[in-house]
């Protein structure tokens, strides 16, 4: 085992696929040459040389169609989107090409590509470089997507999707690339050296796609999340005086909806916590799968903390982020007594 | 087999590194008052884009990207432009903005994170700053089809860099203002870099100027670092293009002498020496030295002209800093012309985890 931060963890993944499997490739936005903007395919290029580590041009429709061209002629592309934000121009050949090319040619053709994106705000990154678009993708059938929320389950997730035979979106939390962080913005960063999920193995290990992960058992409500709000949640419901079951979704598509309604039958109480905008967002799904299978178990209805509805205001970072307090608007609503 | 038609590519140079002029200067470069004019823009727009580095670096200013070493490309864009065009930037384009009108403080505003910085009291009919990539282009040809249409003698000029001429969107843009012959200018920013990636990684095309031919529309190569060639180019592409006679392309050649963002560092990417290199070609420089020759120019004017620049930005930092933060709901105020009741009720709620609810 090797103390690792989140950067290292997904460089770890890759490095470890690109040694194993000859038909792995990364490409993507400086990533080459310079490693990445945040550093995650540092020292790659040198290692496997310029054919596999592919700096490409400012196009990210190209980046992902050429993806395609090359995934069903013997490649397992690896393809960086620098900021989930910079997604879109690549969504038509996502949308109505990768994620339905197994089914409209009746599974001759399928394409094991993984496009890596670092999402999600909390770095001062503004409208452009904050967004958070998950739920955009898991509306989309035919794609998987994840959303670590630490190094161990980063590096085994990376694995396990660029092995996988379909393709996967995979969203990384960039707010946690170097820490966990538990909402407040004041506070020093802790890093990861100092969480127990900072401990990362330094070869091959998948963690499976569709199984949530309990990170923390508890009894008094059950608070679903994934991504930083994992680390946001269990901060606040600690200052609140709970007793929380957090539940790390992680895979989106496929999702665990067992894991997380044997939790919230147990406890009868429910926060769902996403830091991306609130209405149709993915919390709206849990919702659904949860009031499906649990209602006559509830105890009071269910509660979502989110971003609003609006794009990632720049200025008012801390004042969108979905806050320790306004945890405690819903941990207020959700334990009302029955 | 025979040829159907052949190309060629020209590059346009007015004032050598060494501040001689290159053939016969265009009328504006023969009126020294108009050269001083320009050389004062280009040292005031410098002097504020240093003032915005340190700004940031002392954590009163967001990321920031620098416009050091484009001012020429930026002024003579500006410079050639009528107050009624129709500007579609980028994002570092600080030059063009400072000529066009768009305030200092609102440029700070907007790189603090607060968008009424692109509510400009200038140019208002300017674009706001573009941070995806290329998209502007295809507004620009779509203001261009509105003026045509309406039968506006009016023209959009976009800007973009190096690296966003590999977007489909440019490439759109191009066909479709070449098609509909749209009074519109392609001024293509070549830096160098395009983050981490030079030039030549991002494609084979030997000049940028080149990808108007596909979509039949002339394309040229200038001096970006020229603030004469510049203007005298995109004068004529938009005398042109006012006139009826459809898009020009016109590819500035510069280099960026700062650092992507505040958020990069360059070094890690690019030698120091090919940085010095590019230094000594730099556009203020150059335009000094000819204003010197026309005794126009000396050591104390330059240093008056500095403090003057300082002054003014002074005061419209201090006015910035001192401006009070807008409320939460600046958060929810212009999502619709009309906000609904959901978006209402969620401006409630964050006044009330605001502490500015009244309560």
């Amino acid at each position: 085992m090797a103390q690792m931060n989140m950067t290292q963890a997904l460089n770890s993944a890759m490095d470890v696929m690109l040694g194993r499997d000859p038909a792995v490739v990364l490409m993507g936005e400086d990533i080459g040459y310079f490693g990445g903007v945040f550093r995650v395919t540092d020292g790659l290029q040198r290692k496997y040389g310029a054919h596999r580590v592919l700096d490409t041009p400012i196009a990210e429709g190209g980046i992902v169609a050429a993806a395609i061209g090359m995934a069903v002629n013997g490649l397992r592309p690896v393809a960086e989107i620098q900021f989930a934000d910079y997604i879109y121009p690549g969504f038509d050949q996502i949308t109505s090409e990768l994620a339905r090319l197994r089914y409209r040619s009746a599974g001759d053709f399928y394409a094991p590509v993984t496009i890596r994106t670092p999402c999600g705000g909390g770095i001062r990154g503004g409208q452009t470089h904050s967004q958070s678009p998950e739920a955009v993708f898991t509306h989309v059938c035919g794609l998987k997507v994840l959303m670590p929320s630490n190094p161990y389950d980063a590096k085994g997730l990376l694995i396990a999707a660029i092995e996988d035979d379909d393709p996967v979106i995979f969203f990384e939390p960039k707010r946690l690339y170097n820490g966990p962080f538990d909402g407040d913005p004041a506070k020093p960063a802790s890093p990861w050296s100092t969480h127990p999920k900072g401990e990362v193995p330094e070869g091959h290990y998948r963690v499976p796609l569709g199984k949530a992960e309990i990170v923390r058992p508890g009894r008094d409500l059950t608070i679903v999340s994934y991504g930083t709000m994992v680390h946001v949640a269990a901060a606040a419901a600690s200052a609140a005086g709970l007793d929380a079951e957090i539940v790390d979704v992680r895979s989106l598509v496929p999702l665990d909806a067992d894991t997380i309604c044997e939790s919230v039958r147990k406890t009868g109480r429910c926060v769902i916590a996403h830091e991306a905008t609130r209405f149709s967002g993915f919390g709206a799904e849990l919702l659904s799968v949860i009031q499906e299978e649990c209602f006559w178990d509830l105890q009071a209805p269910i509660q979502r903390v989110t971003g609003w509805d609006t794009p990632y205001p720049h200025a008012f970072e801390w004042e969108y982020f979905p806050s320790p307090a306004r945890f405690a608007t819903a941990f207020r609503t959700v334990m009302e007594p029955a | 087999m025979r040829t159907v038609i052949e190309f060629r590519v020209e590059y346009l140079q007015r004032l050598d590194p060494d501040g001689n002029a290159v053939g016969e200067l265009p009328a504006f470069a023969r009126d020294p008052d108009e050269v001083l004019r320009m050389y004062r823009a280009m040292t005031l727009a410098r002097a504020f884009d240093a003032k915005a580095v340190n700004l940031q670096r002392t954590g009163q200013l967001g990321t920031y990207a620098s416009c050091l070493g484009h001012e020429a490309t930026h002024i003579g864009i500006g410079a050639a432009m009528r107050a009624e065009d129709v500007f579609a930037p980028v994002y570092r384009e600080v030059g063009t903005q400072l000529w066009r009108g768009v305030t200092m403080r609102e440029i700070l505003l907007y790189w603090g994170g607060d968008e009424r910085g692109n509510d400009f009291s200038g140019p208002r009919a300017d674009f706001p700053w573009c941070v995806p990539i290329a998209t502007q282009t295809l507004h620009a040809a779509g203001a261009a089809m509105a003026f045509k249409i309406r039968r506006e003698p009016r023209c959009a000029v976009a800007t973009i860099g190096d690296g966003g001429t590999s977007e489909g969107a440019f490439y759109e843009a191009l066909n479709v203002a070449g098609a509909r012959a749209l009074p519109v200018v392609f001024a293509v920013v070549n830096n160098g870099w395009a983050i981490s990636v030079p030039v030549a990684a991002q494609t084979a095309a030997r000049t940028l100027a080149q990808k108007a031919i596909a979509a039949g529309i002339p394309g040229l190569q200038v001096d970006g670092n020229d603030v004469f060639a510049v203007r005298e180019a995109m004068s004529a592409a938009l005398e042109r293009a006012r006139g009826g006679g459809g898009p020009t392309l016109v590819e500035a050649l510069t280099y960026r002498l700062s650092d992507h963002t505040t958020a990069d560092d360059a070094s890690r990417y690019r030698s120091a020496r090919e940085v010095d290199d590019a230094r000594a070609l730099e556009p203020l420089l150059r335009t000094r030295r000819f204003l010197e020759k026309a005794g126009r120019w000396n050591a104390d004017r330059e240093r008056e002209l500095l403090a003057e620049c300082a002054r003014t930005i002074d005061a419209a930092v201090a006015d910035h800093l001192a401006a009070p933060r807008p409320s939460t709901d600046a958060m929810f105020d212009h999502l619709f012309a009309n906000l609904p009741e959901r978006i209402r009720e969620q401006r409630i709620a964050a006044r009330r985890h605001a502490g500015t609810d009244g309560h």
